[in-house]
């Protein structure tokens, strides 16, 4: 399902003395679906650098990276916006949102974005909000103030709220107590169950060994690396 | 701007066929709910609203019948954020449920990240780059764009 070959990114700094920094050489890596991979390796190895040219949001320098038929390396952003609509789900550890929209609202939108009726939608942003034990009180809130545990909520809720295909998942249990960790680790088994690919960094040890099928070490990929 | 908020968006519908005057009026009365003017100022004219107040008149005026494409030029620049975040929002819902296009010139590169799907980056008559905005923002190929996204303030 995800299919990483030779991928690699450099960043030119053009008003730094046009430095050339080369962060990626020759990263491979196949995920199929259902299964769930772990990116390990120290701060500052490229777990988040890969992350990013997954989802479309670094540009690669060259290599592949293939999502079901598209080829994210090489797509026009046409194509990756109807990739993240309808088959890319992603979770970042920070939620980035309009002000003064109503937590249920920002829950619902992937979904009226492909087209689902309204009061479907909002049912079940709704009923994912119960699941994640974000208060009643707080659903007609924008969650712009919510405490960085809630808001990491808001941000699964959205992610998990269409049955994407695949997933990313940047530290989703990080700010999470033992009770909503559980919830988001079943979540996940879930989209594993019904045959979801899923690459994600996990910090959290417990989390990592109990959701990812195998571990990665980005390192590997390190241009840097002893050959 | 010799007549009145009401008949500013009224005069739009009537352009393209609108006759009844109820639903004239009703119209113009969600829409200058929809863009924050209170209800009261419908018969006021535009002369006496604050400029940003104007703006979202214009705005209203130019939604009203539901084009299929618009172009807005700063159409944030004059007004309160949270107003701005209200026209965002709005924005947003109408490209999603009725398929509008939206061209957007504008300076505030916070606007583009959470409006715009695609963006063109500028410089003396020339387009720099474009591409997928989060992208371009995030990582950024050319000079001008570099140096534009590295001397944003953080608030």
């Amino acid at each position: 399902m995800i299919e990483i070959e030779n991928l690699s990114k450099t960043f030119t700094l053009h008003n730094q003395g046009s430095a050339v920094i080369e962060v990626m050489r020759d990263a491979t890596l196949s995920v199929k679906a259902g299964e769930c991979v772990g990116l390990v390796g120290a701060s500052g190895a490229g777990k988040s650098t890969l992350m990013r040219m997954i989802y479309g949001n670094y540009l690669a320098a060259s290599g592949s990276l293939r999502i079901g038929d598209i080829d994210v390396a090489k797509a026009t952003p046409r194509d990756i916006l109807a990739l993240r609509r309808d088959v890319l789900g992603d979770v970042s550890q920070f939620l980035r949102v309009l002000p003064r929209v109503p937590t249920r609202d920002v829950v619902a939108e992937p979904l009226l974005a492909i087209g689902v009726h309204e009061t479907t939608a909002q049912a079940r942003a709704e009923s994912l909000l119960a699941r994640l034990n974000i208060p009643q009180t707080l659903w007609h809130l924008s969650p712009t103030t919510f405490s960085g545990g809630e808001q990491q909520r808001i941000n699964i809720a959205r992610g998990f709220v269409h049955a994407y295909p695949a997933l990313l998942l940047d530290e989703p249990t990080a700010s999470l107590d033992a009770t909503n960790r559980e919830v988001v680790l079943t979540l996940i088994e879930e989209a594993k169950a019904r045959g979801a690919v899923i690459v994600g960094i996990f910090h959290d040890e417990f989390a990592r060994d109990r959701v990812c099928d195998r571990v990665i070490d980005v390192t590997a990929f390190s241009p840097d690396r002893v050959t | 701007m010799g007549v009145s908020a009401g008949a500013n968006v009224g005069e739009r519908l009537m352009a393209v066929g609108a006759r009844h005057y109820g639903d004239i009026r009703g119209q113009a009365v969600d829409w200058l709910g929809r863009v924050e003017i209170d209800e009261t100022r419908i018969d006021d004219r535009p002369t006496t609203f604050s400029g940003g107040m104007q703006q979202r008149l214009q705005i209203a005026r130019n939604l009203v019948t539901g084009p299929r494409l618009i172009f807005m030029d700063e159409p944030t620049g004059g007004l309160d954020v949270s107003v701005q975040a209200r026209l965002l929002d709005l924005l947003r819902g109408l490209v999603r449920d009725l398929g509008l296009s939206v061209i957007i010139v504008t300076h505030d590169l916070a606007v583009v990240r959470l409006l715009a799907d695609r963006l063109m980056v500028m410089k003396s008559g020339h387009v720099v780059e474009a591409g997928l905005t989060d992208q371009v923002l995030d990582d950024p190929q050319h000079a001008y764009t570099q140096l534009l996204v590295s001397s944003v303030l953080q608030v």
